[in-house]
């Protein structure tokens, strides 16, 4: 049966219960506290959630105020506005000041599909993974963002965590083997490596699939660490195989793809390929639509590599 | 014990040797500020060295960041660092006395540099006072040209929103930003009318380089229950040094030798002045007090 709990309801549910014996526990919305699914926390831990209405710049440097008086701060607002409208304050006063907030960005990458461009995040990875000390996560599914989240929980630096407005498949378990900036290997094949994170994990997992239905043996890694890059995995995984491609719901710049060729091709140089959204305005339509529209669900993905293979 | 305003001049002249050792930092609107520094950390503010990892500690941020050169002096004056080392280092290759606050300096809070950011940190370590029911209070000063920055305003909105009276800002109206007046530039005028409009108390201090109007406006802010306040202090930038005050050409002008030596001999005058002053009047007092005592 195909699940229907989004990631943001995990995040929700994941800090509602570490709040009840952590009060530092801080969130703070934008107006967001709906789409971010946070409105239970907001209900349960009133005085633990801070509204900061539609003020994304201040949103971001108030909760690095927040996080210097020890407060661990959770900031969601649409990954849109958190990773450009907020952008000198996340450079400024989470990274530089190296604060222990996590940025939520919610809606990430082409959610919000018809809303357009002005709704798009597809330049975070970029944004954000260029500056020093922050890190930055896509996980692929509502059982790695609880472990991701428990994870951050636990330190106490700046990090941004994008994920989808839908349900994203599920691809782990209950108990799965999680390790904080360690990617996950989901398939071993010769002929290709696949690397991706976030959403495109799922569709990649189909395209696994219906390349071994052609004979194709693909390789696929679950890089939901983007900055820090599990470069010892990916290198490892790479070594096996004569083709990497990745696979990302972004700008074909700066993104997954750009961190792992540079990773690559210092160490072991091949033939990497991109398959990410186009350097150009979008067109409309849900996330899944765009996906197909730009070969990035499991069937384009497929054909992708049966087309660089022959 | 010194003076406020003695101390600030002597302030003055460590600002004087700073920058021109170093032909860096932003003189005029560090001659500016130097006097609202000076009350806030040796009469206001309870942060010292000694109480510096206190989470009961006041906070502080410096907004115009790049006036930072005159917080180094207060901070090494106030023990926190030799203030020597500032003033021998400001902005050399690998000096942690940079042009803008950074925390590998005792004493500063946290990183900042960009205009716009001072007034919505301070709303976030207000917000986490009033959530740990703690006491301390948070002190913001921002520039007048700063002011129009947007990101202040929702700053200003918030904290008005939140009733954050241990919050106090103080804008250092000195009138002039580095292309010309703040009116020419970007119309910053009924400032205090603008955080009034934000659900702000706001004490307008009609000489801002005048340590005891300061010094009242924020005796006064401590007190006011319900509402952040904002001090407007009408400064003069480059205050203290005839050939900089009110010139738009000294926002980070770099000194010639003979305007450096004119400059020390101004601030020197004036500091002995006050000096002898101070002497007089303590003079006066004990005589005053003798006479009594015979009487």
């Amino acid at each position: 049966m195909e699940n229907k709990i989004t990631n943001r309801q995990v995040i929700c549910d994941t800090l509602m219960n570490a709040a009840q014996t952590d009060k530092n526990i801080t969130v703070v919305c934008s107006d967001s506290r709906g789409s971010a699914s946070l409105t239970a926390f907001a209900d349960a831990y009133p005085e633990q959630f801070i509204e900061m209405g539609i003020a994304e710049q201040n949103l971001v440097t108030v909760s690095a105020g927040l996080a210097s008086c020890g407060k661990k701060v959770f900031a969601a607002s649409p990954a849109c506005f958190l990773s450009t409208r907020s952008y000198e304050q996340v450079k400024v006063d989470v990274a530089y000041s190296c604060s222990n907030v996590t940025l939520i960005g919610i809606s990430g990458g082409v959610s919000y599909g018809a809303l357009g461009m002005t709704h798009h995040s597809c330049q975070d990875i970029a944004a954000f993974a260029s500056l020093p000390d922050m890190r930055v996560y896509l996980p692929s599914d509502r059982f790695q963002t609880a472990e991701l989240i428990q994870a951050l929980l636990q330190d106490t630096r700046p990090a941004y965590v994008r994920v989808s407005r839908t349900a994203s498949k599920d691809i782990y378990g209950e108990n799965m083997n999680f390790q904080l900036d360690r990617a996950n290997v989901l398939s071993q094949g010769e002929d290709v490596l696949l690397v991706a994170c976030g959403e495109m994990v799922a569709e990649c997992l189909e395209a696994v699939e219906l390349l071994a239905q052609k004979g194709i043996h693909a390789g696929l890694l679950d890089m939901y660490c983007v900055k820090p890059l599990d470069k010892e995995t990916l290198l490892r995984e790479a070594a096996k195989t004569k083709l990497v491609v990745t696979v990302e719901e972004h700008s074909p710049y700066g993104g997954l793809g750009s961190l792992a060729a540079q990773a690559i091709s210092e160490k072991d140089p091949k033939k990497i390929i991109n398959l990410s959204l186009p350097d150009s305005h979008m067109i409309a339509g849900t996330n899944r639509e765009i996906f197909a529209h730009y070969g990035l669900d499991g069937k384009g993905i497929m054909e992708s590599v049966c087309r660089i293979l022959t | 014990m010194m003076n406020l305003e003695e101390r600030a001049y002597g302030l003055r002249r460590d600002i004087i040797e700073e920058v021109y050792r170093s032909e860096a930092g932003h003189v005029g609107g560090d001659l500016s500020v130097i006097d609202i520094l000076t009350v806030l950390y040796f009469k206001v503010m309870n942060v010292s060295p000694e109480n510096w990892t206190s989470p009961d500690r006041d906070r502080f941020f410096l907004s115009k960041g790049h006036c930072v050169d005159a917080l180094y002096m207060v901070l090494g004056e106030k023990g926190f660092f030799d203030k020597q080392e500032a003033i021998q280092t400001f902005s050399a290759f690998g000096s942690r006395y940079i042009g803008h606050p950074n925390t590998d300096v005792p004493g500063i809070e946290m990183n900042s540099g960009s205009l716009g950011h001072g007034l919505a940190l301070g709303v976030g370590t207000a917000l986490a006072a009033k959530m740990d029911h703690r006491t301390y209070r948070t002190y913001v000063v921002l520039g007048d040209g700063e002011m129009a920055e947007g990101s202040n305003y929702e700053a200003m909105m918030a904290a008005g929103h939140y009733k954050l009276d241990n919050l106090c800002a103080t804008v250092d109206l000195n009138r002039l930003q580095i292309s010309g007046t703040t009116k020419e530039v970007m119309c910053s005028d009924d400032m205090a009318e603008k955080f009034r409009a934000f659900g702000w108390n706001v004490i307008s201090v009609e000489d801002g380089n005048d340590c005891g109007q300061l010094l009242a406006a924020y005796e006064q802010a401590a007190t006011y229950t319900g509402k952040p306040t904002a001090v407007i202090a009408h400064t003069v930038k480059g205050k203290g040094v005839s050939f900089m005050e009110d010139n738009k050409s000294w926002h980070h002008g770099v000194m010639k030798k003979e305007q450096y030596e004119q400059a020390v001999m101004e601030l020197e005058a004036r500091r002995a002045e006050l000096s002898d002053f101070k002497n007089q009047a303590e003079a006066c007092g004990e005589k005053q007090a003798r006479c009594g005592k015979e009487a």
